[in-house]
């Protein structure tokens, strides 16, 4: 967590989910790029965020793309699972990452999970956060946060919880990304930051 | 350290550990005239609550608190020298200190010690010689800085991004930044910030205590916070 | 190190877990990256024995480090329709291992024809426990009611069990205990026990801090199961003051792209119950 720095949220709202990233990839206190992928779709309305050591974001993505190929779509519930599976199976000696999924279930009902590094799983009605800015953005998304917001206004409470969150982070930061994905589309939003 | 013939090294040392992190979160919020100074009232030491009611903001004088975190014996002791101190100024000059006065000897007072030192995070909040709010922050050996808002303690990562955000404006478009809070508003986000923090930090509960500052004098207020 | 102990005991079979990490990890602790915080139940988890069955208890609160995690997580886990059992521990190994036994339990009945006897998820999970010598941390404490009546373990991490009619495990398990060492009595109403077991949970949501949010009972009787999820809730969140919306466009932009479904009627969405 604190090896590469990262900050991911996801947040429910009215028929619909956000999922949120901040771009930073670092060695410690060196900054190694400022545009690093942190979330992954999965289906078209499923993503993935995967926090954590670098290296086990893009293994861990890669293996669950490959566990993927079924020709068909998976429902962001049992993504969850499988992900859990794959981690556990790595009980003593697991991926350093924490997991979250986000997304809209086959009836668009929104459904946010999240993971520790062994698997164990904490379905939310509200928020999931995760990274080395995992406290500062429990803060601010237990006070920004409420029920039932439109996919605009959510847009604005998961930016301002992701931003000002990273901004007391040294290791997260550096621009971030916002996914908001509702019945019809997903909106993809680069925010501007601070970048430092 | 004990060396045996083999070579071998016996660490013989007994664990003195004079530091104990008893939780616990303070805040203070600088207005235009005012000042508005919060903290939860538990102690506790591991997963223990030792008392629900341990207050860790004192009276230093009539228009300065001081807001305290970290290791509350330490805490009290400090907070003992600084009454002491202050109040001998009173009897030498006929008169209170004023807050850069006192911030400025809290900053040597915690210097003095600077190799065992108090094991607190201080806030010293009230308003200044012009009337208007003011906030100091230090660390455990006294480096200061006056700031418009701080909050120290074990809450401290989850409500200062939230105070950056809504007492500082930061990241936010089409707002005016140099608007000053109201006095009404300062207290409702130093409240939904303790209520949020007990929701999530298992060191902050059970009662709010908040002091209001003004030209009227220390007004105190006292909410209670979940228990568990 | 070559290996851990832990393969050594386990071995290096392709099934099970695996330990192909654990040499990194170990080498990325060594340079100063700690490992994430697995989450933690803190934990007070109850059971009782009453006149007609057992009643379990736990509180709700998961953390990782001093941080609530989770605060409304079901510990008290599934294992067959007349066994439940409570975890305390890491929440990881609490769930998959009452998950495991579950499966297990279910093929040995399909296997024996008989419906499983808590004796017998005891037996299962005591063995797994022990096959991993403690590594595994799932505290628990297990109940239920089978042909030869009510029955109420704790297992430890290690493998070793108890069989007793009140138990109590978990960070909270002293506050917990006190409550029942003063209030049980064998042979008690239905009510009467789910108000002890509540008392007990509580005590442990107040005192300890490992422990909070609600108190989650599960009343197991001959042929039926009262599993009461939050059944009290005595820790609501206190309503904020101010609502922290904010006017569309305050944040700033930098690019944005909108990717639009094609409307098609999904008929093939997988299921997990």
């Amino acid at each position: 967590m604190s090896y590469n720095g990262t900050a991911i949220v996801a947040m429910t709202g009215k028929n619909c989910v956000a999922i949120a990233a901040d771009k930073r990839l670092g060695q410690q206190f060196l900054t190694v790029d400022m545009d690093f992928q942190k979330i992954f779709p999965i289906t078209k309305k499923t993503y993935v965020g995967l926090p954590g050591l670098a290296t086990d974001v893009q293994t861990l993505y890669k293996s669950n793309m490959y566990r993927l190929n079924e020709q068909r779509d998976i429902e962001p519930k049992a993504f969850a699972h499988m992900v859990s599976s794959t981690l556990y199976e790595k009980r003593f000696g697991p991926y350093y990452i924490e997991p979250i999924v986000a997304g809209l279930d086959k009836n668009n009902n929104p459904y946010i999970c999240g993971m520790d590094l062994l698997g164990c799983m904490d379905v939310a009605h509200d928020f999931i956060v995760a990274g080395s800015a995992d406290e500062n953005l429990k803060g601010m998304c237990e006070n920004l946060w409420e029920a039932d917001l439109e996919p605009e206004d959510l847009f604005e409470t998961i930016s301002q919880a992701l931003l000002n969150a990273v901004d007391r982070d040294a290791l997260s930061g550096w621009g971030g990304v916002v996914h908001i994905i509702t019945p019809n589309e997903v909106i993809t939003r680069h925010l501007k930051a601070r970048m430092d | 350290m004990l060396q045996h013939k083999d070579g071998s090294v016996q660490n013989h040392q007994h664990g003195w550990e004079p530091y104990v992190d008893n939780g616990g979160t303070s805040l203070a919020i600088a207005g235009e005239d005012f000042c508005v100074i919060a903290s939860d009232t538990r102690q506790s030491e591991g997963y223990s609550i030792n008392t629900r009611f341990d207050p860790k903001i004192h009276k230093i004088t009539d228009k300065i608190m001081l807001a305290t975190t970290g290791y509350s014996a330490d805490a009290k002791r400090l907070t003992e020298v600084i009454k002491m101190q202050t109040e001998r100024y009173f009897y030498k000059h006929e008169k209170n200190m004023e807050s850069h006065a006192a911030a400025q000897m809290l900053s040597v007072i915690l210097y003095q010690k600077r190799f065992f030192p108090y094991y607190v995070f201080p806030i010293l909040a009230g308003i200044d010689n012009e009337g208007k709010g003011c906030v100091y922050s230090y660390d455990p050996v006294g480096n200061m800085e006056r700031v418009t808002f701080q909050v120290y303690g074990s809450a401290s990562g989850m409500i200062q991004p939230f105070l950056d955000s809504q007492v500082g404006f930061k990241n936010q478009q089409n707002v005016d930044k140099t608007r000053l809070l109201t006095k009404e508003e300062a207290i409702s986000i130093a409240v939904d910030s303790f209520t949020a923090a007990t929701e999530r930090d298992i060191y902050t509960g059970d009662y709010l205590e908040i002091y209001i500052v003004d030209a009227n004098g220390i007004h105190r207020e006292q909410k209670p916070l979940k228990f568990d | 190190m070559d290996k851990s102990i832990l393969a050594e005991i386990v071995g290096d079979s392709n099934t099970g877990f695996k330990f192909d990490n654990a040499l990194r990890n170990e080498s990325l602790t060594s340079n100063g990256t700690g490992a994430p915080k697995a989450t933690k139940t803190g934990t007070t988890i109850v059971g009782l024995i009453f006149k007609d069955g057992v009643v379990l208890g736990a509180d709700t609160r998961a953390t990782a480090g001093s941080i609530v995690a989770d605060k409304n997580c079901a510990k008290i886990h599934y294992i067959t329709p007349n066994i439940y059992c409570c975890g305390a521990g890491t929440a990881a190994d609490t769930e998959f291992t009452t998950n495991i036994i579950s499966s297990n339990l279910a093929l040995h009945q399909m296997n024996s024809g008989r419906e499983p006897r808590v004796a017998t998820a005891m037996t299962f999970l005591k063995q797994y426990l022990f096959r991993y010598q403690g590594h595994v941390s799932a505290a628990l404490v297990l109940g239920g009611v089978d042909s030869t009546g009510p029955h109420l373990y704790t297992v430890y991490p290690h493998g070793s069990t108890d069989k007793l009619p009140f138990v109590t495990m978990g960070s909270g398990s002293l506050a917990a205990m006190a409550t029942f060492e003063s209030k049980f009595k064998p042979n008690m109403e239905r009510q009467e026990a789910i108000d002890l077991v509540q008392e007990a949970i509580e005590s442990g949501i107040f005192n300890d801090l490992g422990s909070g949010s609600n108190v989650d009972v599960c009343v197991i009787t001959k042929g039926k199961v009262d599993y009461l999820r939050n059944y009290a809730k005595p820790n609501e969140r206190i309503s904020k003051l101010k609502s922290y919306k904010f006017a569309r466009g305050t944040t700033g932009i930098l690019k944005e792209s909108i990717h639009k479904f094609d409307i098609v009627v999904e008929s093939d969405a997988m299921d997990v119950v």
